[in-house]
C-alpha cells in the first residue's frame, strides 16, 4: 500500500504571479517599500491590502487590495462591474477582454496594480449618451451571441480592432479576434456584425 | 372565413401565414441589449451581502481510497468560515479530480490558502482509462446483449459489395464557458435562496429539497441567464448542495461556489467516446441490405449504452455488439445529442466506405437507400437535393483521393441525421394589464438559444401587439414550472404553451369587448393593435383602449404544454455537407465550406434559428478537429483540464458556413420542432468523409488531429474493401 501524501492541485495563475515577483521574499509589511532589484530600485507593495485608484470608463474608482489581486477580480468582485468574465483564467479565451489606454488586454492576466494610473474602459463603457454603440448595435442585429458569455470580450476586442484599424480584411479579422473563444459558435454573426459596425463607422 | 377563424382558435392551431407578422421573420433577440452591454447578470456574476467564496479540495488520483482527513488547521484558519468534508476516512474516489473537502472563506484567494491546508493522505488504488481496445479491458469490459434483426447472415451471403472499416469518437468535454456553479444562502432555519447556472430551472428545488432537509416549495431557484449547458447542467450538482450546506453552517451567509476551469473540464461532463468495426453489405446496384457491428466506448462508471445504429437508415438486417468500458475517466453527461454524432459518424463513414468500395457517389448511395428512412424520406430527399445545389456537389465531387498534384487534397463529404425534439411540459401565466402591457411568466430558461424572443413572438403575434408589447420573465421557480431544457423541447414547450395561454386571454378579452363592437366573440380578431369585426374592420378598438375596459383588473390565463391541438411534434431531419483541404505533409484539415439544411417543422424566429445552425456546425467543426478529453494512462488524470490544450475552433477555423432552414407549408403544418440538437450530429461524420475524400484513405477516429491524419496517411495502401 502505497501511502501519498497530497499537495493538492497544481500551481495556479495567483500563485504563478506571486512567485514571479519578488514579494515571497518581502516580509509582511503594509505600505510600499523599496529594494535593490538587479541594481534597480523596485517599490514594494503588500502583501496586505493596499490602497488604490482606478480610472473606468471615465470615473474614478478606489478600493483596498491586495497586491496580487487582479484587474480582473476588482473589476467583477469590487466595483460590480461584471461584464467582463472569468473562463479559462489564464489568458487564452479572451472573455476578460477590457482596454487598457485603447489597448485590448486579458484583464485575468493584468494585476489590479499595475492597471493605476491608465484609462480602462471595459464593456460597460461603451454606450454614449445611453446609446448603444455601433457594434454593439451590429451584434444585435447580426445575432453575433447566444448565452452571450463570450459576448462582452468580443465587443470589447471588435472595438479595438476596429479603433485601429477601421477596414479590417478577413485576415485582420482573425487575427485582431483570434484570442477570443465562443463555445455557442457565434463567429459567422461576429464576421458579419464587424463588417456591418465598419461600414456604419464609415458612415455608410 | 369568420366561422373558420373562430373554429381554428378553438381548435388551437398556429396562425396561417398570412396571419403572421412575426413568426417565422427574422426577429433581433429581445435580451440583445443586456447580454452586448455587460449587464446582463449570469450567476456566475452574482455577488451578495456578505458572500463568502467556497471551494472545493478534488482528489489528483484517479481511484483512491482515503486514508487520512485532517482539517483541523483549516477550520481555525481567520477568514475560513465553514468546512464541510465530502468524503471520509475510508471512502473509494473513482476519478481524479472527485470532491474531497468543500471550504467557505471571505474570498478567493483566502479559501484557496484553506484547500491548501487540508491535510489528506490516500491509498492509491489500480486505475484504468483506455477506451480504445476493449481487449486491454480485461474484467473493465462489460458486453451487452447481442441485438439481431433480420437475417444478417444470409444477408452477407447475398451482398456482392461488402465494406469494413474502424470508426469513433474521443471523449470530449462540454466546455461550457460560464462553468457550473451556485450561490447559495440560507433566510432563516427553513428557507433556501439559490442562484444556479441550470438548465432546468423548475428542476432543481425537488432536487436539493431532500439533501438539505427542507421542502421543495421553500427553496427559490433563480437564474436570469445562464453560460451554456449543452446538456451539463441539469442538477445542483454535488457543489450546489456543498454550498448550499456550507452557507448553513456560515451562519445563513451566501456561498458562491463556481468551479475552476480545470474542474470544470474534470469532472462537470464529459461526452462517451464510441467506437466501432463495422461491416455493410450492398447489392451492386448499392441497395443496402446488411449491417453488423460491434462497438465499444466509456463514459466512466456508468456502464455506455448501446448506439442507436444503423442511424437514420433502417438496414433490413443487422446484428449488433456493444461493449461498454468501465474506466476512471470520471463522469459523463448528456452531450448535445447524446449518442446520435457517434452513431452518425460510424453510420455515414461505414455507408461512404461502402460508396468508394462501389465506386459510387456517396450522394447518390444515400438517395438510393434514402426509403430506409421511413416516414421522413421524402424530406430528405428534398434536402439532399438543395444542399448539393448549396455545395455544387455534382459539379465538384470526384471519386476517393484528390488526383491534382501538390501536398493540398480538398473532398466534399455528407451526411444525415435526426432528432425527437417534441415540445416538453411547460406551464406558463399570461397576465394582460389594464394598460396595455403584456407579461408572460413561466420557470424556464434561456440557454442562448433565443426561448425569451420566441415567447414573446409567440404572445405579440396571437395578440396582434407590437413585440415591445409582451415582457417575458422566466428563470424563477416563483413562476409556473417548465420543463428542463434538454432534448431540444424548450421551443417546443414553452410556444406550445404561450399560444395556448394567448388564445385563451384573448377570447376572454373578446368577450369583454364583444358588446361594445355590436358582435359576438367568435366574430372578432386582434390585428395590427386593435381589436375588429372580421371583415369589417371599420368596427374596431385600439388595443389599449380594449384592455383598458379590464376594470383595474389584470386578467391572467394560464396555458399549458401538453394541451389540446397539435401545436408540437417530433422528428426533426437534416443534411450536412462538407468540404475540406487536407495538406498531406502536415495532416492539417481546414474546413472551406459547410452546407446545412435543416427542418424543424414550424419556425418561430428564422434568426435565432439560423443562429442554432451554424453555432452547431461551428462546435460540429470543433469536436471533429479538435476536441478531446486526453486521459494519461500513467497517472490516470486528463492532461488538458485548460483551454490551451483543450482546444475549441476559433474564427480563424471554420471557413464559409451556408444555413438552409426548410419551410413553407409542408413543414408549418408538423407544428414546432426543437433545433437545439439537431444540427450537432452530422458535422463528424460530414468532415471525416470529405477528409477521406480528399486524401483517400479514412481516418478512423475524431477528432481528425493531424497525427491521426498522418497516421492513417502512412498505412494508405491496405484497403478495407472487398469486391
Ligand atoms: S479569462 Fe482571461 S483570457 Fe480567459
Ligand atoms: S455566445 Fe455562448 S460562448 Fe459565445
Amino acid at each position: 500500500m502505497e501511502k501519498q501524501h497530497s499537495r493538492a492541485g497544481s500551481l495556479s495563475r495567483r500563485d504563478f504571479l506571486k512567485v514571479s515577483g519578488i514579494t515571497l521574499t518581502v516580509p509582511l509589511v503594509i505600505g510600499p517599500r523599496v529594494l535593490k532589484v538587479a541594481g534597480a530600485e523596485v517599490k514594494v507593495f503588500g502583501p496586505g491590502r493596499v490602497p488604490m485608484t482606478f480610472t473606468i470608463n471615465g470615473k474614478t474608482y478606489r478600493a483596498e487590495l491586495e497586491p496580487r489581486v487582479t484587474l480582473l477580480d476588482a473589476l467583477r468582485n469590487e466595483f460590480e462591474l461584471t461584464g467582463a468574465k472569468r473562463v479559462c483564467d489564464r489568458g487564452t479565451c479572451g472573455a476578460c477582454t477590457v482596454l487598457l489606454d485603447g489597448k485590448p488586454v486579458y484583464a485575468c492576466s493584468v494585476l489590479a496594480i499595475e492597471a493605476q494610473g491608465r484609462a480602462i474602459t471595459t464593456v460597460e463603457g461603451l454606450m454614449q449618451n445611453g446609446k448603444l454603440h455601433p457594434i454593439q448595435q451590429a451584434f444585435i442585429e447580426n445575432d453575433a451571441l447566444q448565452c452571450g458569455f463570450c459576448t462582452p470580450g468580443f465587443v470589447v476586442a471588435c472595438k479595438a480592432l476596429l479603433d485601429r484599424n477601421p477596414n479590417p480584411t478577413p485576415e485582420d479579422l482573425v487575427a485582431g479576434l483570434g484570442g477570443n473563444l465562443c463555445r455557442c459558435g457565434t463567429y459567422v454573426g461576429i464576421r458579419a456584425a464587424i463588417a456591418q459596425a465598419a461600414r456604419m463607422q464609415r458612415g455608410g | 372565413m369568420a366561422e373558420r377563424d373562430a373554429m381554428e382558435m378553438a381548435e388551437y392551431k398556429w396562425p396561417e401565414p398570412e396571419r403572421r407578422r412575426l413568426i417565422g421573420k427574422r426577429i433581433s433577440r429581445v435580451d440583445g441589449p443586456e447580454k452586448v452591454t455587460g449587464r446582463a447578470k449570469y450567476t456566475y456574476d452574482v455577488n451578495r451581502p456578505g458572500m463568502l467564496a467556497g471551494k472545493i479540495l478534488r482528489c489528483p488520483y484517479a481511484h483512491a481510497r482515503i486514508a487520512r482527513l485532517d482539517t483541523s488547521a483549516v477550520e481555525k484558519m481567520p477568514g475560513v468560515q465553514a468546512v464541510l468534508p465530502l468524503k471520509k476516512v475510508g471512502d473509494e474516489i473513482l476519478w481524479a479530480g472527485d470532491e474531497v473537502v468543500a471550504v467557505a472563506a471571505v474570498d478567493e484567494p483566502t479559501a484557496e490558502d484553506a484547500i491548501r491546508a487540508i491535510v489528506v493522505e490516500y491509498e492509491k488504488l489500480p486505475h484504468f482509462v483506455l477506451d480504445t481496445d476493449p481487449k486491454a479491458a480485461g474484467e473493465r469490459a462489460r458486453p451487452a446483449a447481442e441485438q439481431v434483426e433480420g437475417d444478417p447472415d444470409a444477408a452477407f451471403r447475398e451482398a456482392e459489395v461488402v465494406a469494413e472499416g474502424l470508426y469513433g469518437m474521443s471523449l470530449i468535454t462540454h466546455c461550457c464557458l460560464e462553468a457550473h456553479g451556485a450561490v447559495v444562502e440560507w433566510e432563516g432555519e427553513n428557507n433556501v435562496l439559490v442562484h444556479i447556472s441550470t438548465q432546468a430551472v423548475s428542476g432543481i428545488a425537488g432536487q436539493m429539497a431532500g439533501p438539505l432537509g427542507v421542502p421543495a416549495g421553500n427553496i427559490r431557484v433563480k437564474q436570469e441567464h445562464i453560460g451554456g449547458g449543452f446538456g451539463s447542467k441539469f442538477g445542483p450538482d454535488s457543489w450546489g448542495i456543498a454550498a448550499a450546506r456550507l452557507s448553513k453552517m456560515a451562519g445563513g451567509r451566501p456561498v458562491k461556489i463556481m468551479l475552476e476551469r480545470d474542474a470544470e473540464l474534470m469532472v462537470a461532463g464529459a461526452r462517451p467516446s464510441y467506437y466501432g468495426r463495422v461491416r455493410v453489405g450492398a447489392k451492386r446496384d448499392g441497395t443496402v441490405i446488411a449491417w453488423e457491428s460491434e462497438t465499444w466506448g466509456t463514459g466512466g462508471i456508468p456502464p455506455t449504452s448501446p448506439l442507436p445504429v444503423p442511424y437514420v437508415l433502417r438496414i433490413p438486417n443487422q446484428r449488433k455488439r456493444h461493449i461498454a468500458i468501465v474506466t476512471n475517466s470520471g463522469p459523463a453527461r448528456a452531450w448535445r445529442a447524446p449518442l446520435h454524432p457517434q452513431a452518425c459518424l460510424l453510420t455515414m463513414a461505414a455507408l461512404d466506405d461502402l460508396a468508394a468500395a462501389l465506386r459510387m457517389d456517396p450522394l447518390d448511395l444515400l438517395l438510393k437507400n434514402i426509403e430506409l428512412a421511413g416516414e421522413r424520406a421524402d424530406v430528405y430527399r428534398e434536402e439532399l437535393q438543395i444542399a448539393a445545389e448549396l455545395m455544387e456537389w455534382k459539379k465538384r465531387w470526384h471519386p476517393r483521393g484528390d488526383p491534382s498534384p501538390g501536398p493540398i487534397k480538398r473532398g466534399l463529404g455528407v451526411s444525415i441525421h435526426t432528432w425527437p425534439g417534441r415540445g416538453h411540459a411547460c406551464r406558463c401565466d399570461l397576465t394582460i394589464h389594464p394598460d396595455g402591457s403584456v407579461e408572460v411568466k413561466l420557470g424556464s430558461q434561456d440557454l442562448g438559444t433565443g426561448t425569451r424572443t420566441a415567447i414573446a413572438i409567440v404572445v405579440a403575434d396571437t395578440l396582434g401587439i407590437p413585440l415591445e408589447a409582451v415582457r417575458v420573465r422566466i428563470g424563477d421557480t416563483q413562476y409556473p414550472p417548465a420543463g428542463g431544457s434538454g432534448g431540444s423541447t424548450t421551443i417546443g414547450g414553452v410556444s406550445s404553451a404561450a399560444r395556448r395561454a394567448a388564445l385563451d386571454a384573448l377570447d376572454q378579452l373578446f368577450a369583454r369587448i364583444a358588446p361594445l363592437l355590436n358582435a359576438s366573440p367568435d366574430q372578432l380578431e386582434a390585428w395590427d393593435g386593435r381589436i375588429r369585426v372580421k371583415g369589417d374592420p371599420s368596427r374596431s378598438i385600439a388595443w389599449e383602449h380594449a384592455c383598458a375596459r379590464l376594470d383595474g383588473m389584470p386578467l391572467t390565463v394560464r396555458g399549458e404544454n401538453p394541451g389540446p391541438g397539435e401545436l408540437t411534434t417530433a422528428g426533426a431531419a437534416g443534411v450536412q455537407m462538407a468540404d475540406v483541404s487536407v495538406d498531406i505533409e502536415t495532416g492539417i484539415v481546414r474546413i472551406n465550406k459547410m452546407v446545412a439544411v435543416q427542418d424543424c417543422g414550424l419556425i418561430i424566429n428564422m434568426k435565432t434559428a439560423e443562429s442554432q445552425c451554424y453555432g452547431a456546425m461551428i462546435m460540429g467543426i470543433s469536436y471533429a478537429l479538435y476536441e478531446e478529453k486526453i486521459m494519461d494512462p500513467v497517472t490516470g488524470r486528463m492532461l488538458n483540464p485548460n483551454m490551451e490544450f483543450y482546444k475549441l475552433a476559433g474564427l480563424a477555423d471554420i471557413g464559409e458556413l451556408v444555413v438552409h432552414m426548410m419551410t413553407g407549408e409542408k413543414y408549418d403544418r408538423r407544428g414546432v420542432i426543437g433545433l437545439g440538437e439537431p444540427p450537432v450530429i452530422s458535422p463528424g461524420a460530414a468532415i471525416s468523409n470529405a477528409v477521406a475524400n480528399a486524401i483517400g484513405v479514412r481516418v478512423p477516429f475524431l477528432p481528425l488531429t493531424p497525427e491521426r491524419v498522418l497516421e492513417a496517411l502512412a498505412k494508405k495502401g491496405g484497403s478495407h474493401a472487398r469486391v
